[in-house]
């Protein structure tokens, strides 16, 4: 079967779920109203509140939401086969991502485009909005370690990138300077400076002294370094140190100094990327060689561990961090959440679509799938390099050598873990420094306290895992817990929107079906994984995950009793109740 | 933009709106910032906090009193510090 009918499925799934399923909702459930005044009018002033566009926004709602995080989990899920990661990512985009993040932006319009941290304090209680910046916290901490991964391994697997990915640095600053200082347009410098870097790709990869290659630096890969290390291990340490310490400088800065310019160029990268894997598609007609279902897929049970690998691009509750952070500060009319929250999920599934294509039409034969991804320990490690090599056969349909297609998609993820991870690691900080300021720990509200804390924790957890390389090339074994954190974000805020449909005597049951299910298979999964792979009496146990687990576990089931409550008490809080 | 024709010219307007969005953003509140911080030298004498240019400063009055009620309630106070601007 060819990889265009894949596509062709998702896309028509997509198109019903935004024309018919959306409409429903928009008009029988959040009953939106053209005449609602939105905060971005009610609050004008130039910087947070601005109307804007509704097509403006829909494009920035999508690059802020779409990474690598919905690339990286379908390419770990396609172990069980092609059939239940497809499946998962069109239902779960359809009628659980598409409803969270259309209800979070409405939910926060309705409330003067208040984050869901704060509506989760008015809607539940205090106490509820500290255990949400908890989980938020250790959000962000599994994303930093789990990126900062992500960018070593790609590094190490494909060092022609690390040329392309510093030259960015610079031209990001310069780009950065020269629009706030000169006012300049952003638009053909952001384009010179991908052209660079991907001239850079293309040279860094026929000319290998341009190869920034740590692993053949130290050796090779039998070879042993200082403190013992093999030369893997040593590579790993120290480009994850060079990660911490860009971060922390990135993360200290003024935005536009270096992120905002970096977004910028990125933006390009998204569609760039998006662009080369369609026509991609369409040109190389590929044949699908996984298999529908993986017979010999038997260590780990895809139900539920499934709903968690394939967390982005189903349902993610960092898409209603940015909803309800800046979207619904900048949406012009009420109607158009619609058209920004629900078809930015869809941007996201269709990404995820991709990377699962791209997957399961790389391997010649199902053999050598099965080969590939002989158990969820392999997936979890390979699947992202699978990606990459799958994206690059796709491209090289367009006439691009595979070798260069493969530094250039590298190029891409690299970006993308590196966006996530930098706005990651600010978001962290800022979060020490409010709990902080909440339980008067005084040093924590400082900048470069809370910054160290926050680099210094993840550096810790990126490396501590120990994978079949050795030190520091475990830190996918940290995937299932990301998946996890953000799942329960997720349903944690669509727990919110059905608190406030309830009190608003509307029909919740949009909301709390994909709730209770999302919830379910999240605390399934978090159970089963916790007590019978990673806890001290298991074979095979491993401390720190057991340790994460079990707190993550704790504070959902803290913030659905505590829930649960505020349900039972129906207490009206300061909720806006108009429709 | 969605009443106008579809042109080339606005894909490429549309998509550099997109992506210089948030920058915008950052920008305007870096300016913002910039601002309240002259606001404060100009009217720290009132606040009590010396200023050998103050009497200069009120030259600059008529340009910068519409900005005042924003400005003091961006810095946390609700009714306006000084008795002798009453905005609010």
């Amino acid at each position: 079967m060819s990889g265009i009918w894949l596509a062709l499925v998702g896309g028509i799934v997509f198109f019903l779920g935004y024309k018919y399923y959306s409409k429903f909702i928009a008009e029988k459930i959040y009953r939106l109203d053209p005449n609602y005044k939105t905060p971005a009018h009610q609050y004008r002033d130039g910087v947070d509140f601005v109307p804007t566009n509704k097509f403006v926004l829909w494009g920035h709602h999508f690059t802020s939401v779409a990474g690598a995080a919905p690339i990286v989990g379908p390419a770990i899920a396609v172990y069980w086969g092609w059939l239940p990661a497809l499946v998962w990512v069109l239902l779960g985009t359809v009628f659980a991502a598409g409803v969270h993040d259309f209800g979070t932006l409405v939910l926060s319009v309705r409330n003067k485009g208040q984050s869901v941290g704060t509506l989760a304090s008015k809607l539940i209680g205090q106490r509820a909005k500290i255990l949400f910046l908890f989980i938020i916290l250790l959000l962000v901490l599994m994303v930093n370690a789990v990126f900062a991964w992500v960018i070593a391994n790609l590094f190490i697997s494909f060092p022609a990138s690390v040329l392309s990915v510093f030259i960015q640095i610079p031209l990001a600053v310069w780009i950065g300077y020269n629009v706030y200082k000169k006012k300049g347009n952003m638009l053909l410098p952001s384009i010179i400076a991908l052209a660079v870097m991907y001239l850079a790709a293309i040279i860094a990869t026929y000319v290998p002294a341009l190869q920034i290659d740590l692993v053949s630096y130290f050796g090779g890969e039998g070879a042993t370094t200082l403190f013992g290390l093999n030369a893997t291990s040593m590579a790993f340490l120290v480009w994850i140190i060079v990660l911490m310490v860009y971060v922390y400088i990135a993360s200290t800065l003024p935005v536009w100094k270096l992120l905002q310019p970096r977004d910028y160029i990125n933006s390009h990268q998204l569609v760039v990327g998006l662009g080369l894997l369609y026509l991609g598609l369409l040109f190389t007609n590929p044949e699908v060689t996984a298999p529908v279902t993986n017979p010999s897929a038997n260590d780990v049970s895809w139900f539920p561990l499934l709903f968690i690998t394939v967390a982005c691009g189903a349902i993610s509750g960092f898409h209603g961090l940015v909803s309800s952070g800046t979207s619904s500060k900048q949406l012009d009319k009420e109607t158009d959440a619609r058209f920004v929250g629900y078809l930015g999920s869809i941007g996201e599934g269709a990404l995820a679509l991709i990377a699962i294509i791209a997957v399961v039409t790389f391997f010649p034969t199902a053999g050598e799938f099965t080969a590939t991804y002989s158990s969820f320990t392999a997936s979890s490690g390979s699947g992202l390099n699978v990606f990459i090599q799958g994206a690059s056969q796709l491209a090289a349909g367009l006439g691009i050598p595979a070798t260069v297609a493969a530094t250039i998609v590298s190029v891409i993820v690299v970006s993308f873990a590196a966006t996530t991870l930098d706005s990651s690691v600010r978001l962290m900080r800022y979060i020490i420094s409010e709990l902080g300021a909440e339980y008067k720990v005084t040093p924590l509200t400082k900048m470069h306290v809370a910054t160290t804390v926050a680099v210094v924790s993840s550096a810790a957890l990126t490396l501590i895992p120990q994978g079949p390389k050795g030190f520091g090339s475990g830190g996918y074994l940290l995937w299932p817990l990301f998946g996890t954190s953000n799942q329960l974000l997720a349903g944690i805020s669509l727990l919110l929107i059905s608190i406030w449909l309830k009190r608003l005597g509307r029909n919740y049951l949009p909301t709390i079906i994909p709730m209770i299910f999302v919830m379910f298979m999240t605390l399934y999964a978090m159970i089963d994984q916790v007590f019978t792979q990673w806890a001290p009496w298991v074979e095979g146990s491993d401390w720190m995950l057991f340790t994460f687990g079990a707190i993550i576990l704790i504070f959902t089931f803290w913030i659905l009793l505590t829930a649960f409550s505020a349900i039972m008490s129906n207490k009206d809080g300061k909720i806006e109740k108009s429709a | 933009m969605n009443e106008k024709k579809f042109s080339l010219k606005r894909l490429i307007e549309w998509y550099d709106e997109v992506l210089s969005l948030p920058h915008k953003t950052e920008v305007a509140r870096e300016l913002r910032d910039e601002d309240d911080l002259f606001l404060l030298l100009v009217y720290s004498d009132m606040l009590g906090i010396p200023n050998p240019a103050f009497y200069y400063t009120l030259e600059l009055y008529p340009f910068i009193i519409e900005k005042f009620h924003d400005w003091h309630l961006r810095m946390g106070m609700e009714k306006s510090p000084l008795d002798g601007i009453r905005c609010c």
